[in-house]
């Protein structure tokens, strides 16, 4: 094939087959003054989708806060990056990789690894962590043992070979998902803040170099794939996902990372989604500079690639990079060092133009502002809330249901069990600084050299925000702003992944704005900026949505590494308290929304009103009572309500040997599986050494929260509510070979 | 008398090597790229952990073709010590420095956690200081760490007590449950006949401080300082 596909005649049918609208066709007809070519039409489709431009989601996400004083870099560059102080800067961001893992998982999920880590390095950070949030379907759907275990060997696979450990997550089973799962990976890098690097084109006359893996036809596409819902045959799109290579991404990486330290670069970006397109473009837009591109230097995998092709290849592990003049021996050199190519394809120019050279003529001349800047932006309609009011799901139950029987349920359901399978298969110690591991409310890591530790979390609560997308996005930065304060960590930023159903739909563009309205408030209130994110839409097939599902992934800061806490009893004896906020009932009569859901498949009702003051005191309570070395743990109540919570914690004990002595306070009434399951806002359980109980009600008492003595940790799990006989009572065996068998089979 | 800790395409336990020396155990350290080949005769030679050429074709095969491991060789054939810590004790079966072959997890997956060993001998230059018996905590992580080799061999390994360290539970008793990937005789660490080349699939440079979660991989760099070549 040649550029004689430049000749053919473009039609308003070929847009219509690029995902161009006939409105948007109009419009590049009416800018260019002519009918652009083939190569054209191309890079319009890879710049103007849903996945690139964020033309449906963009004006609501201006409603985010994205500054603070530890801002150093917000949404809009390859990743945020906040400071934590000493010079030391985190470089965070988290990406979807939904549509390719339904397709191919194994692939689809390694190459959504791949492509966060080029972010997170780009910026000039070695990457120290990844996390992921997994959203599969029904666990008894036929798909899903097959796409649930290719993704978590994808993750594996990747992450382990490159050498960054995967220290967190979040894996839910649930039928909304049947059809379009999720794979959202977040990575977060150190760097020096004085040294961030940027994807920047600046400079008249600098080399445009390309470094790393060669072009190939693979993924050429994929950001359109990525913008539309899924229809019949997904495994005729395989060809559009895109194949990983971890050893070669750990090249780049190193390569990068030197070449960085060198001096001699300007401005880097990766080649992701839209592949040389979207590099290129966005790097000259945020610079005001133009690009000249000759393509016949690309390094090429196939023979008589097009510049369509070349153009729109998502091939893996490629980078752009814009250097200073003069300096191209020094890129060459290090490349070369790490057995990779460098080749000068371009270079900046001022004409604010894409231009495009290939055979010795030019393919393409297009306006970069066009491209970018005046890509098409959507107000789309949004349906009114008319939802009309569902009953309570404690309505589903029978109050006279055996609680033990219902406690086990739970901790069998794949949701609440036990996830070693999963995080068994990633490497999550490699590079020796992981504090507290997977399977707690945060993972953390410690900063070598620097006194200093970060807390990781992932977080969604899909349930929550279909039935008020509003309080469930609200409820879900602050349950991770919870997660992070039980390991003793300030929350300092944030970053998110909104995955929705299909924005032409007036209902799914209510709930995206009135999530990104929740989260904005929470923001707000905590002052917990967004710095970075991703959106992810056309998450339906057959016409059937998701369920609204915002990933938060958060990031908390601990100044002294040495004060964390685990999740886990630890100490035989210790007194167990619940920290809650002051001004309500500790123990309420909440709805057991998870326990009526696996009895009964039921979902309805309110989720959790959380209030953000008490939040803030509460979270603000647990991390002086771990700073102060006061308690021995701390767990966050979740999904399960109280009585999950407290079988987590024994659960997590050394050997889970330890267990729980509870004794519910008099003054509990109601229903009583209200009380153990009823989920809730802003409560804390923590165990402590009754020597301490004095300080720790002074914390409680200085922060304004309520602190509730409930139980000893014992060698068994026995709850009583009044009398003499206990409700539940349990050996620990028993809970944990229930527990730890939840996913056999599976992974 | 200092440590190299070797570094090729793919490795990515190499800092974490370097630190639990320099940092930990406060020796003298420093990298050695694959493509070099001077060791210094009273270097101790680290193959750290990873993924060495992407573990493509087989598990440290294209590693041992490195110019630096002429060098290696020539180390261990005087008798100076060297370590092979997971993907480096892969390298260490492919040159043939060490005996056997680790085949893939019995489970075919990929595992991550911590495990219990046992030293089973402390004729080798890394585990002198050890105890016979002595029960060690460390982290694996790997998914071709399942040790084999064929009767005979097994059978010199017994007899030389050349078999350094064995997969046990945490009362030291070796059992098919505190088997991870399916190695022979819960084998999880080998030497050569002289002792002075070692090979393991658990990390001992993760166990080298408190924080992580214990200190028993420092024993093991240790132990090589006291060596003294006869």
């Amino acid at each position: 094939m040649n550029i004689e596909i430049n000749k053919s005649n473009i039609t308003l049918e070929k847009a219509l087959e690029h995902g161009i609208s006939s409105e948007e066709w109009e419009k590049i007809k009416a800018h260019l003054g002519r009918t652009p070519n083939f190569t054209e039409l191309g890079i319009f489709s890879a710049m103007w989708n849903e996945h690139c431009s964020y033309k449906s989601s963009k004006i609501h996400l201006k409603r985010f806060p994205t500054k603070s004083n530890r801002v150093l870099q917000g949404p809009g560059e390859n990743a945020g990056v906040i400071d934590i102080g000493d010079n030391i800067g985190v470089a965070f961001k988290m990406e979807s990789h939904n549509h390719p893992s339904y397709i191919e998982p194994f692939q689809g999920a390694a190459t959504g690894v791949g492509g966060i880590l080029r972010d997170i390095f780009t910026m000039g950070a070695r990457p120290i962590v990844l996390l992921d949030s997994l959203h599969f379907g029904d666990i008894n759907h036929e798909k899903t043992k097959f796409l649930s275990s290719s993704v978590v060997s994808g993750i594996s696979s990747y992450g382990n070979c490159i050498g960054v450990p995967t220290i967190g997550g979040e894996t839910k089973f649930h039928s909304s998902y049947n059809g379009n799962i999720l794979v959202n990976v977040m990575c977060a890098g150190l760097l020096s803040t004085d040294k961030i690097f940027r994807g920047n084109a600046s400079g008249l006359g600098n080399p445009i170099i390309y470094v790393g893996a060669k072009t190939g036809r693979d993924g050429i596409h994929g950001a359109s794939m990525a913008s539309s819902g899924f229809e019949d045959s997904t495994s005729e799109q395989r060809p559009t996902v895109q194949v990983g290579d971890p050893f070669k991404e750990k090249l780049l990486l190193e390569a990068c990372l030197e070449l960085m330290s060198s001096d001699a670069i300007i401005g880097i970006q990766d080649m992701g989604a839209a592949g040389l397109t979207s590099s290129s473009v966005e790097m000259a837009s945020r610079s005001g500079t133009g690009i000249l591109l000759e393509l016949d230097g690309v390094p090429c995998r196939e023979s008589y690639m097009n510049p369509y092709e070349m153009m729109l290849s998502e091939s893996q592990e490629r980078m752009l990079l814009v250097a200073k003049k003069g300096k191209e021996k020094i890129v060459h050199d290090i490349f070369k060092k790490w057995d990779l190519e460098t080749q000068i394809i371009g270079k900046v120019t001022n004409d604010k133009q894409l231009r495009i050279l290939f055979n010795n003529q030019e393919v393409t001349n297009l306006p970069i502002d066009f491209l970018t800047e005046e890509a098409p932006v959507y107000n789309r309609e949004m349906s009114k809330n008319n939802a009309s009011k569902s009953s309570d799901p404690i309505c589903k139950l029978d109050e006279n249901d055996n609680l033990e029987e219902s406690l086990l349920a739970l901790l069998n359901h794949p949701n609440h069990g036990d996830k070693k399978p999963i995080w068994e298969q990633y490497d999550h110690m490699v590079q020796t600084n992981t504090i507290i591991r997977p399977g707690e409310d945060a993972s953390v890591t410690r900063i070598k050299g620097s006194g200093k530790a970060l807390a990781f979390t992932v977080d969604s609560n899909a349930r929550y925000c279909k039935l008020n997308p509003y309080n469930g996005a609200l409820y879900t930065i602050i349950e991770s702003a919870r997660n992070l304060s039980c390991k003793g960590a300030e929350p300092v930023a944030l970053t998110n992944c909104l995955n929705f159903g299909n924005p032409e739909n007036p209902e799914i563009m209510r709930q995206f704005s009135e999530a990104v309205d929740g989260m904005s408030k929470a923001c707000i209130e905590l002052e917990i900026p967004v710095v970075s994110g991703n959106v992810s839409l056309y998450n339906e097939t057959h016409g059937n949505d998701i369920y609204p599902t915002p990933v938060i992934g958060m990031v908390g800061l601990i100044e002294n590494h040495l004060l964390t806490a685990p999740q886990g009893f630890n100490n035989l004896g210790d007194k167990i308290f619940l920290i809650s906020p002051k001004g309500e009932i500790p123990f309420p009569n909440s709805t057991p929304h998870e326990l009526a859901w696996i009895k009964t498949g039921y979902e309805g009702g309110n989720g959790p009103i959380s209030n953000l003051s008490s939040a803030k005191s509460v979270n603000t309570a647990c991390r002086e009572a771990v700073k102060n070395e006061v308690i021995n743990s701390s767990h966050d109540l979740g999904e399960g309500g109280l009585a999950i919570a407290l079988a987590e914690s024994s659960l997590s004990s050394p050997s889970s040997s330890l267990g729980a002595i509870i004794r519910l306070p008099k003054n509990c009434t109601g229903r009583i599986d209200s009380i153990l399951f009823g989920e809730t806002c802003s409560r804390i359980i923590v165990s402590t050494d009754p020597n301490n109980v004095k300080k720790l009600n002074e914390i409680a008492e200085k922060n304004e929260v309520l602190l509730t003595e409930i139980g000893i940790v014992g060698e068994k799990f026995t709850i009583y509510s009044d009398g003499n006989s206990p409700i539940i009572d349990l050996e620990m065996e028993k809970i944990t070979y229930t527990w730890e068998n939840s996913l056999k089979g599976i992974f | 008398m200092g440590f190299a800790v070797i570094v090729f395409p793919g490795s990515n336990c190499d800092h974490d090597c370097f630190h639990a020396i320099s940092k930990l155990l406060k020796k003298p350290v420093r990298y050695v790229w694959h493509a070099d080949t001077s060791i210094n005769k009273n270097e101790i030679v680290v193959i750290p952990g990873g993924f060495s050429y992407g573990d493509y074709l087989r598990a440290g095969a294209i590693a041992k073709t490195s110019p630096i491991m002429k060098s290696i060789k020539k180390h261990a054939k005087e008798g100076r010590p060297v370590i092979g810590i997971c993907n480096g004790f892969q390298i260490l079966t492919e040159s043939d420095l060490l005996p056997g072959t680790l085949i893939r997890n019995n489970s075919l997956k990929f595992i991550c956690k911590n495990i219990w060993i046992r030293c089973e001998s402390t004729q080798s230059i890394f585990t002198g200081k050890l105890n016979k018996k002595e029960l060690l905590q460390m982290p694996i992580a790997h998914g071709e760490g399942n040790f084999f080799c064929k009767e005979s061999i097994l059978e010199d390994l017994e007899n030389n007590q050349q078999i350094i360290f064995k997969y046990t539970n945490s009362n030291g008793s070796i059992v098919q449950s505190s088997n991870p990937n399916g190695s022979l005789k819960n084998i999880a660490g080998i030497s050569n006949k002289n002792g002075n080349v070692l090979g393991l699939m658990p990390h001992p440079e993760r166990a080298c401080e408190q924080i992580l979660g214990g200190k028993d991989g420092l024993k093991l760099f240790s132990s090589a300082l006291s060596y003294s070549i006869k």
